[in-house]
Formats: C-alpha cells, structure tokens, sequence
C-alpha cells in the first residue's frame, strides 16, 4: 500500500534560546493510505502540536513531513493553500461550523472554494449525507443540531474533498458518550468503505480503540506504538489501558 | 488607586481597535467648537454693521442646530458605549469572580468615560480651535471682506458651551453605564462570550414578502411626495410612510437577495459567495433599527446639504444679475412723478454724488393685471394655485423708458410695434406658466385698446434689484400708448456712485429715513449683497454642520459594528483559512462583506434623495432656487470623503484583526 504520511525526524521548539520548550522531539513515523491512525497523549504532549505540523497550520523547527511525497515544510504561499484545499480535510472538536450557514451549506462551502460546479455540488452532499446520517439535518442551522449531528456534518465537509488525508482533532472531545459512539462508527466506515485515510489526535482510550493502529506520545516523543491487527474492539481497548496505565499521571485522570 | 491604573490600562488596551470611536468623538468636540465660535470671526474682520448683524443672526441659527447636533451626538455616544460595554461582559464576569464589587466594577466605568470624555473634549478643542482659525478665512472669502490682520481667534463662549454640553452628554452615558452594570448577572457575564449576539435566523418567504410590502410603501411615499405638496398633511403623511418603509426595507431586503441569489445556484454557489451572502443576512438583520437609522440620516444629510448648496449657488449666481446699480430709489406716492425732483430735491441729496443716473416710470392700468397675461390657462393655473393673486396689477412701462433702464443695466433693449406688448420676467415658476400663456397668445386692453404679444415667451429682464431673481412680470408697451388713465404710478432713479462707494454708501443711507418720510424707499446694491451673502452664509454652515455631524455618526456607528464583528469573525475566517482559503482571497472577501454592508444604507439613501432632492426642487422653486449638478457633486465628495474614509479605516482596522495570530 502506499504511503499516504512519512513525518522524518520532525523537531518543533518553542521559546527562545534561555528557555526552550521541546514540543515535539525528533518524532518520525509513517500512515499508509486506508488507515486509521490515533496519536494518543495527555495534554501538553505534543499531539496537537504534531497535528498542527501536520497541517501546514504551524511551521517545523525542523525535520520533514511528506504527504503523498510532497514535502510540504517546503510548500509556501498559493502552493500552500491548494495543498490544503485539496489534499487535506479538517475535523475539530469545537466543529467549526459557520453558524449563519445551514448544513448544506457548510459542507458546499468546502467544494465552492474549489471551483466544484453546483450541480456536481449537489449530488456530493446528497451522497455523503447519507453515509453520515444527515440528511434530515441539511436545511438546519448548527444552533438547532446537536452536537453529534454538528460533528456528522463538519466530518462530511471534511471528506466531500475526497481529501488524501483527514486530520481529527479530538473530534469526540465535545460530545456525549451516545454521539461520539455514533461519531466514531460513521469515522470507522468511512475508513473501511470509501478507503478514507484519517489521523485522529485524542486523550480518550475509547475513541482510540476505534484506530487500526496507535502511537503514544509523551514529552514530545514516541513513547508506544499498538497495531489492532485481528483483535477485536475490547481487546484492542484493553490493550490501550495497559499501555496508558504504564504512561501514568494525566491520561488515568483523563480516563 | 489600582481602579484608576485598570481603567487606563483598559483604554490603552481597547484604543486601537476602538481608535475610530475615539476619533468620531474628538471629531464631534471639534465641529461643535467650529460652529458655535463663528462669531468670534469678526474680531479680525472689517465688517459693516449691517453684516455684523447678519453673523449675529447666523449664530442664533448655529446656536439652535447646536442643540439638536447634541441630541445626536448624545445618542452615538450612548449606543457606542452601551455597545463597547456588551463586548466586554467576560472582562466584568471576571472581575466579579474575583470578588469586586458592582460598585467597583461601576467605578471603573465611570473612570473611564471620564477619562475617555476628558481626552476626547481636550482633543477636540485643540483641534477645533486650530480648525477655526481655518474657518476665518472661509468666512472672510464669504463676505468679500479683507483680512485686514491676522488674529488669533478664540471663542470663550464657544469653549464653556462645548464644555457644558459634553459634560451633559457624559453625565447621562455614566449614568446610563452604571445602570446597564447593575443590571447583568453573573452567569451571563461570563458564559456571553459563548452567546455572542443572538442570531436572528428570519423566514425567508417572510422576508421577501415584507419587503416587496416595503417597495410598495415606498413608491406611493415617492408619489405623495412629489406630487401631492400642495397639502402639508400629505407631504408628512409621505415622510411617516418613508421612514415605516426604510424599516421594512432593511427587515426584508437581506432575506430577498438571499432568495434571489439562492435562485441561481450557479452564482450562490460560487466561490465563498454563500459565506459572503450568509453573513451579510445576518448582519442586517441584526442591526434593522440602527441601518434604517443611518439610511434616514444619511438620506437627510444628502438632501439637506445638496439644497443648500443649491440655494447657495442660486442666490450667488442671481446676486450680480440682480444688483445692476449701485443704488435704486423708487417712490410710491401718486404726487411723485419724477424721484430727483419729487424726493431727492426735498431732503437736499445732490444728484452729483451718481456718475451717472436713470429715470423712468412704472405704471398700473386697470386691465393688465396676472390673471390678464396667463388669461389662455387661467383655469388650470388656479387648479394648481388657488391662491394665486390673479388681480394683481402688473407694472407697465413704455419702450423708451425701458429702454434706457435697460442701457443703463447694461441689458438687452428692444423695438415694438404700435399694437405689441412684450413681458419681462425672471421668477421661474411664473415663467413657465406665462410661457404657456404667451405661446397660445395674449391680448391685454390699455385704455380700449389692444396689444398682443410680439413674442412667444417671456424676455428675461428686471427693473426692482433684487437679491434673488423675483420678477413675475413687468409688460413693456409702445410709446404711443396713453398714460394718463392709470390706476397707480411708481417712479424709479436707478443710479451709480461716483468715486468711493462704500464712503457714498455710507453718506447716502443716513437719507434713508427721510427718503420713506417722502413715500419712497431704496435699495442698494451693498445691503443687498449682505443679505443675500448672510444667507448664503447661514446655509453653507447649515449644511456643513448638520452634514458632517450626520456622516460622522453614522459612519461611526457602521464601523463599530463591523470591528466588533471582526473579533467574533476572526474564528470564522480562521476556519476558513484552515480549509485552504488564503490570505487574499480572505482580504477580498472581507472587503466585499464590509463594503456592501456600507454601501446598502447608502444606497437606499440614494434613492430617498433622489426623491428628497426633486420634492425640495419644487419647494425651493418658489424661492427662485434651481438645483444643479455642481451642488450634487460637491455632496458626492463630502459623502466619499468621510463616509469613504470612515469606510477605508474600518476595513483595514479589520483587516488587522482577522490576519493577527
């Protein structure tokens, strides 16, 4: 399969040169394209500081991040925008849903900017709606959905684009248990059927035994890696435990 | 002590992105200085009585508008505190948390406005008194006078009234303040971040209907108002429906282009066209009252101003046309047959003052009177002005006479055949009637015999000087006609000073009293120029003053919605930024949303005047003003000047928000 992410060596250091503060610490690792990868840590690892990196949102120290082969700590400007346009596909925990716009036409929002023709526009929406189970919610505004309904439709605005990557930022963060089960299985589908590849940052071992495979970062490095392979759900979230017990502090808590 | 070092910290914090409030306010302060120290101008000015006079009166006039100006700076200063304090309500929240009091909390505001109102009246001032010293000179150059010496003006009064009226101003927004502080809630305090302002989501098919309602209410305001003056309650009747339709409007218009734009998807959606769209609905909507606000008072602004520069124009234009000579005398008394003999032999004034002089009588007859020369469309005429003193008589002077007014005036003279008459007048609402009349033909009866018109319209002429053109009619006959039967006679002796005019001047107005003590009376060509100047005067501020205040406020209050709709956009432009749009097109968009959203009370505003400015045209006809496209244009750039530059500031003030990290 062919290598949809390849992070090498990536450092990312704030503050200045008395007081350095390593976010991210000489990480590398790979995502092959149908996969669903989690990045697990407590707050204050590093993994929304990698996510960040990832999305060309924040600027490297150093290292490199291929996606698709292209380096994109070298794209700038317009190059930039496009990269982002076209190839990645965002989910965040607050959704980011623009609150004067229906839902039709915040997912539309994504393929407008890309020049999509409207009637092209149109049968996209119809389809993804329906493997999201948003149909009934397309004519609303975001304040009479809920948030699990919000998160379905910022989630379809992300893979309208077919993107080749989607990055998820604690998706689940903002959502009651019922919704984010929802959420995940409809995350877990787009991954099996339409081959999605996603990236999935999150502090939570339920909503990560949903990944096929899991990187553990703690003080800005890789500290575990788990693949799910053929173990079921449970299993897999047992195994997940084990390794957040064995990091300690924080991510009990946050159990 | 650590009050007073929050509330400047808080003011510096909040100046930069609230510098246009700031700087509307110092503005205000400024303007109200300038207006209300215009008559401080004359200290440096060599005036004459007479023109003291009118600037005493001009200030009674400022002195009044002042008042009102403080009504609507009252109201902007209010609206935009009561609107800076609902975007800081976390900051409050936070305050509370940490266990100060209300009282506290109020005493910082009330620090603030303090302060605020203290920099804002220093400022002001300062600049208003350098501003008014740019002032003499517009004054000067309106009265002609030489600036003999240059002086530094500074109006005590001016400064105490600012001062006091400010302070008023002040005192009710801290009340007002502390009031609103009062009121609020803890928990809303600190979870109104999370609110923001309520979004007001309309029904569509609502909206459009209300707003075609809105045309229709509109267009029959536009109707009455142009067609139906000559009943008062109608023209206000068409006003009240004016503003109703303007709210309307607004509460439709969003919805209806939403509709309308939404109809063609091909444009709706194209490129970031439905964020654009969305946002502009959801900005009108919330602001109906303060935009249909801004649109009247833009409207007024625009129809206020361009009449008065109109009438400014006007009564330039007619000055030098209606003061041909230095001086006129005229007498009414039916003993009187010749002014020089009748009046100025009597009271001793020597003839060898004028260079030169003209006599001529003017006469009345029976049957020439309005009602005789329009006789062809008397009928419709009344229909339209019943009021019309159709029995009036209308001079009547022979050729020859004329003729040497005319030489003398520096005028057209003209022949006649033994049974033609020609009319002379300038009064533009009378012409065009007598026009009519003149072009289907007149015949009038002097004595039993009859004259008809040798031309089709009117010549245009004037014997009475006259600061703006207000000649209904003066019938011009042949020679051989007879005289002797008339009803009255009025004898003229139109002359020019010889050497010094204004020293002539000055010596032949202490006749005055005797000249009407002998049935007569004069008019000179300096005391008309000084009317006619102090009433340009009182306009061009009129309209300057009330002008600009409107545009400050309005633009101010439009820019401080847009600001603070930056610091809650941010996050949504942020979002957009994510999915891959850039910086440009970001920038564009911005300019596009903040750019329609200026322009559409403009618009509208537009439109009114459209309507304003036509119904003032026909009002204003009557005192012999016509508009023209120079008054037009000099509001256009008043307009793209402050309004355009508020515009400009708000959008790069935005700008920086949304692109700051």
């Amino acid at each position: 399969m062919a290598e949809i992410l390849k992070v090498a060596n990536l450092e990312k250091y704030y503050g200045n040169r008395f007081n350095l503060t390593k976010a991210i610490d000489n990480i590398s690792f790979s995502v092959e394209e149908g996969e669903f990868v989690g990045i697990m840590g407590a707050s204050g690892s590093g993994k929304t500081t990698l996510l960040n990196c990832i999305s060309t949102i924040d600027k490297v120290t150093a290292g490199h991040i291929l996606i698709n082969g292209v380096d994109v700590t070298m794209l700038r400007g317009e190059k930039l925008n496009k990269f982002r346009r076209e190839d990645l596909g965002f989910i965040f925990q607050d959704f980011n849903l623009l609150d004067t716009l229906t839902g039709y036409e915040n997912i539309a929002l994504a393929l407008t900017i890309q020049k999509v023709k409207p009637k092209d526009i149109d049968k996209k929406i119809k389809e993804v709606s329906k493997t999201l189970n948003i149909t009934h919610v397309l004519n609303k505004y975001p304040y009479q959905m809920s948030g699990g309904e919000k998160q379905r439709v910022a989630s379809a605005r992300a893979i309208i684009t077919s993107p080749k990557l989607i990055l998820a930022d604690e998706p689940t963060g903002a959502l009651d248990s019922k919704s984010s089960r929802m959420l995940l299985e409809k995350m877990e589908e787009l991954n099996k059927n339409l081959k999605a590849t996603i990236l999935m940052v999150t502090h939570d071992a339920f909503t990560a035994s949903y990944c096929s495979k899991i990187y553990f970062i703690k003080d800005g490095k890789i500290f575990n890696e788990l693949i799910k392979g053929d173990d079921s759900r449970k299993e897999f979230f047992d195994r997940i435990i084990d390794v957040v017990t064995l990091l300690g502090g924080d991510l009990n808590d946050a159990l | 002590m650590m009050l007073f070092k929050l509330s400047i910290k808080n003011i510096k914090k909040s100046f930069k992105d609230y510098a246009i409030y700031f700087l509307t306010l110092v503005l205000g302060v400024a303007i109200f200085y300038v207006f209300n120290a215009i008559d401080s101008q004359e200290a440096m000015l060599t005036l004459t009585s007479a023109e003291k006079e009118i600037i005493n009166l001009m200030n009674e006039f400022l002195s009044g508008v002042s008042v009102f100006v403080a009504i609507i700076l009252g109201f902007l200063i209010i609206y935009a505190s009561r609107f800076l304090i609902k975007r800081r309500k976390k900051e409050f929240g936070i305050y509370f948390t940490l266990g100060m009091s209300k009282k506290n909390v109020s005493k910082i505001l009330l620090l603030e406005t303090f302060i605020i109102g203290v920099i804002s009246l220093i400022v002001g001032l300062i600049l208003g008194v350098i501003a008014s010293q740019f002032m003499s000179i517009i004054v000067a150059k309106l009265f002609e006078a030489d600036m003999s010496r240059f002086e530094f003006v500074f109006s005590k009064a001016s400064l105490i009234k600012t001062v006091v009226y400010y302070a008023i101003i002040y005192l009710i927004v801290m009340i007002f303040n502390v009031f609103m502080v009062n009121k609020y809630k803890l928990i809303d305090l600190l979870n109104a971040f999370k609110k923001g302002e309520r979004l007001k989501v309309r029904n569509l098919t609502l909206s459009v209907i209300i707003f075609l309602v809105s045309i229709c209410i509109l267009g029959y305001a536009y109707y009455l108002a142009l067609n139906r003056l000559d009943s008062l309650d109608l023209f206000g009747f068409s006003i009240l429906l004016g503003i109703l339709g303007t709210f309307l409007f607004f509460f439709g218009i969003s919805g209806f282009i939403l509709k309308l734009v939404q109809s063609n998807k091909k444009i709706y959606f194209k490129n970031l066209n439905v964020f654009i769209l969305r946002e502009i609905n959801s900005q009108i909507n919330t602001t109906v009252f303060s935009i249909s606000v801004i649109c009247l008072l833009l409207f007024f602004t625009i129809t206020i101003f361009s009449s008065a520069w109109s009438i400014n124009l006007s009564l330039k234009n007619d000055l030098v046309y209606g003061t041909p000579a230095d001086v006129q005398i005229v007498s009414y008394s039916q003993d009187v047959l010749d002014v020089q003999k009748g009046i100025l032999d009597k009271i001793d004034y020597d003839v060898d003052n004028f260079s030169s002089y003209v006599k001529a009588n003017t006469y009345g007859f029976e049957n020439v009177t309005v009602g005789d020369l329009i006789k062809p469309i008397k009928k419709e005429v009344l229909k339209i002005y019943p009021n019309l003193l159709v029995d009036n008589l209308l001079p009547v002077i022979k050729i020859s006479d004329y003729n040497k007014i005319a030489s003398f005036y520096g005028r057209d003279t003209y022949t006649l055949n033994d049974d033609e008459f020609i009319l002379l007048a300038d009064y533009a609402q009378m012409i065009e009637y007598e026009n009519k009349a003149l072009s289907k033909g007149v015949t009038i009866d002097i004595n039993g015999k009859k004259y008809h018109n040798k031309y089709d319209k009117c010549m245009e002429g004037l014997i009475d000087m006259s600061g703006n053109k207000s000649n209904t009619g003066v019938v011009i006959i042949p020679d051989s006609v007879d005289t002797n039967e008339y009803v009255y006679v009025r004898s003229y002796l139109m002359a020019n000073y010889k050497g010094d005019k204004d020293k002539k001047e000055e010596e032949f107005v202490k006749y005055g009293d005797e000249i009407a003590n002998n049935g007569g009376f004069y008019n000179t060509k300096l005391d008309i120029y000084t009317a006619s100047t102090g009433l340009r005067a009182i306009m061009i501020f009129i309209g300057l003053y009330l002008g600009v205040i409107f545009l400050i406020s309005s633009a101010c209050i439009l820019a401080l919605k847009e600001l603070s709709d930056s610091t809650d956009n941010k996050e949504k432009f942020s979002m957009l930024k994510k999915i891959g749009v850039d910086d440009k097109r970001l920038n564009r968009v911005l300019f596009i949303e903040e750019g329609i959203f200026f322009m559409i009370p403009l618009f509208v505003a537009i439109i009114h005047s459209i309507f304003g400015i036509k119904c003032a045209n026909i009002i204003m006809e009557s005192m012999s003003v016509t508009s023209n496209m120079s008054s037009i244009l000099m509001t256009a750039l008043l307009i793209i000047f402050i309004y355009g530059g508020y515009f400009l500031v708000t959008y790069m003030i935005s700008r920086r928000i949304i692109n700051e990290k």
